[in-house]
């Protein structure tokens, strides 16, 4: 998404109006970093065991790898704003959205490499994570995660909690008829519910143009009278401040709210997607407004942090990825008898 | 002849050959064009056939399977794909309740030529909500047909075949037989016949013949069980094997003529244990040849839990070589029950 960059002058103007301090700045670009750095790095050792021949079976970490790189400022610039016991529930492309909701990054690590060590024990994989401690799921069925916040919304407002709940799905899954079931739902009995669509463009290999009668998908919310909007997801700050208005709208039960944010995943779909569908050229492109290079511009030109901060901020945050990696890497495989037990409780 | 390896190329040539002759057959699904429904099943299609012919639709299962029932109501003949059989919790109600039934409950009005195209099964780490079968519950429902192709000369013929039935036909592809180069391949290259041909719906094929028991399986369980077949050689015992290749109708003579000969049935099914082909075509069996068996019938199954992610833990509940040879050898004594028991059930 291009738009004007605004003067510094209006710059604080903006972030005066949202509450955004330079603490909480310069922890979302390390937070960002350090999602960065752990799905680069599953992405490397994904590709272990896979060379020359791709083969989903092979190495340590088997089956498909949905991985968000690009995507870092949506899932920070939301998650930022919630407590612990605020829900998120999330897509087969789930990682960035439990680092930033605080899944510990070893267990999640661990879980991706199908470690006993895991948030679920091996059971669930990439696409299956669990995490009660600090309420996060997600689910590897497109279209599942809107019914299932909206649970959590009810449940909350029953409970007379002032807690959210807040569903992440991709821009394909917002064809979805749960997506306009839940709409309808949630606005009816005014939910504290927040639904992120994250923009890609693309759902898998068919770009949006292909699959949406609407420019943007945010605009079909508005006629279920649910608030929506459409924000650049490749900046934080942007994000941040959407995401604030939605979050105390839902807090103090005036119901749900959608936001449409803009964004790019630089890798495929999934690992070993060849990417016939778009071209190197729309990926350069797109790059180009990278959302962790944003935000460090906007650091630096506001005086919160100067190339040295940012750099240490890099440097702790690869220090967190490659220790959650290594702690996967040596953790032992589960026994095998566990793989009959636990159907029910 | 020309080799092939997979069913997959089996599949969409097929189509590919039937779309050639009849104008009223459209492909309709998910990344029908660019990944060929991404098992490659319908690979090549849109380069030949264009748009109009093979769409891209939204990600909306319920609707796009609906639009195949009306659409088959109204003279055409949809090919639909339902990328992995673990999506279709989200289309089943226009499946069953109305694709399955409508021309039994229109008292024959309205012919129902739909062919669903849907990739099947574990073995390669894809986790609970992608390594499923599934296809009993498809069988279970009045109105549909069973395809479960093991080979690609069965693919295409049974493909060929679908596509000039006017009912509703499932044809569940193993993913670990379409030789696709990112999967494991399970299966053999074979000769094809680049010519249309097909290949009858309610025929068994008898793969190997034998004299002390017969495997009865389908699908990749097929190729298991022949590799089973020849390590119980080396241990001296004769096992004959046959492929069901459809589920719905069901080739019961074959399946009671060898459990007549050998006396001792072991039924080897990738689906979950409980309610489903091993217990349906058990009860067949022994319905017609009772008086003939040396022994209960027997059987190898998916245990009755969701599929593990951690590749020790599938391992254990995917049906595999060395647990039908264990089987098998209990099944002619071999081994003794004692052994048996100390097993996880």
């Amino acid at each position: 998404m291009w738009k004007p960059e605004p003067n510094i002058e209006d710059l604080r103007y903006f972030l005066e109006n949202t509450g955004l301090t330079a603490d909480l700045s310069v922890s979302a670009f390390r937070q960002m970093c350090l999602i960065r750095f752990f799905e680069e790095g599953i992405a490397e050792r994904y590709y272990v065991g896979k060379q020359p021949d791709f083969n989903l079976a092979s190495g340590p970490i088997r089956g498909e790898m949905h991985l968000a790189v690009g995507q870092e400022a949506v899932a920070v610039g939301v998650c930022s704003l919630l407590d612990d016991e605020d829900a998120v529930v999330s897509t087969h492309r789930p990682h960035h959205h439990a680092i930033a909701k605080g899944v510990e990054p070893g267990a999640l690590a661990a879980e991706i490499f199908g470690k006993a060590s895991g948030l679920c024990q091996g059971k669930g994989g990439h696409m299956h994570l669990f995490d009660k401690a600090n309420n996060f799921s997600c689910s590897g069925i497109v279209g599942a995660s809107f019914p299932q916040a909206a649970g959590a919304a009810l449940a909350f407002q029953r409970a007379g909690k002032h807690l959210i709940a807040v569903a992440f799905a991709g821009e394909g899954a917002a064809n979805h008829g749960t997506f306009s079931e839940t709409l309808n739902a949630a606005s009816l009995w005014q939910l504290p519910l927040i639904i992120v669509i994250e923009d890609n463009l693309y759902a898998d290999s068919t770009p949006k143009w292909q699959a949406l009668a609407t420019a943007q998908h945010y605009q079909r919310a508005l006629s279920y009278n649910v608030p929506a909007y459409l924000v650049d997801g490749m900046d934080f700050m942007e994000v941040y401040r959407v995401a604030k208005t939605a979050v105390e709208r839902a807090r103090r039960g005036y119901g749900p709210t959608v936001i449409e944010a803009v964004c790019y995943r630089y890798r495929g779909h999934f690992e070993g997607d060849a990417g016939e569908y778009r071209t190197q050229e729309e990926v350069d492109l797109w790059r180009m407004r990278d959302p962790i290079t944003v935000l460090g511009a906007k650091l630096k030109k506001l005086g919160w942090a100067d190339e040295a901060a940012l750099e240490r901020e890099r440097e702790a945050a690869r220090q967190e990825a490659d220790k959650a990696l290594a702690f996967a890497e040596q953790s032992p495989l589960p026994d095998a008898k566990q793989a009959l037990s636990g159907v029910f409780r | 002849m020309r080799k092939l390896k997979g069913i997959a190329f089996g599949v969409a040539e097929a189509i590919d050959q039937e779309m050639a002759k009849n104008a009223n057959v459209i492909v309709l699904g998910e990344d029908v064009t660019y990944w060929g429904a991404v098992f490659g099943f319908t690979y090549g299609l849109h380069k030949k056939y264009g748009r109009n012919r093979v769409i891209d639709t939204p990600i909306t299962e319920q609707t796009f399977m609906g639009m195949a029932v009306g659409a088959a109501a109204s003279g055409m003949h949809p090919v639909v794909s339902l990328m992995f059989v673990d999506f279709l919790g989200a289309g089943f109600d226009q499946m069953y309740n109305h694709m399955a039934k409508n021309h039994y409950m229109s008292g024959g009005q309205f012919a129902m030529p739909v062919t669903v195209l849907t990739a099947i099964g574990a073995g390669y780490g894809d986790a609970g909500q992608h390594s499923q079968v599934l296809y009993s519950l498809f069988a279970h429902v009045p109105g549909f047909k069973v395809v479960v192709p093991s080979t690609a000369y069965d693919a295409k013929g049974l493909t060929s075949t679908a596509l000039r039935d006017p009912n509703p036909v499932i044809i569940f592809g193993h993913k670990l037989l379409t030789g696709l180069p990112f999967l494991p391949f399970e299966g053999e290259e074979e000769e094809v016949p680049e010519e249309p041909y097909t290949v009858e719906f309610g025929k068994a094929a008898v793969r190997r013949e034998g004299t002390d028991l017969t495997i009865i399986s389908a699908g990749l369980m097929v190729h298991r069980s022949l590799r089973a077949a020849e390590q119980l050689e080396r241990d001296g015992i004769s096992a004959e094997v046959i492929d069901v290749r459809t589920l719905v109708p069901l080739d019961v003579q074959t399946l009671v003529a060898s459990a007549r000969k050998t006396g001792r049935v072991l039924i080897v099914d990738e689906d979950y244990q409980s309610y489903g082909m091993s217990g349906e075509l058990a009860f067949r069996i022994q319905a017609q040849s009772f008086d003939a068996l040396k022994a209960p019938i027997s059987r190898v199954a998916t245990p009755d839990v969701p599929i593990p992610f951690s590749q020790p833990l599938e391992n254990v509940v995917m049906p595999g070589v060395e647990r039908i040879c264990e089987e098998a050898k209990l099944l002619v004594g071999q081994t003794s029950h004692d052994a048996k028991l100390a097993q996880p059930a």
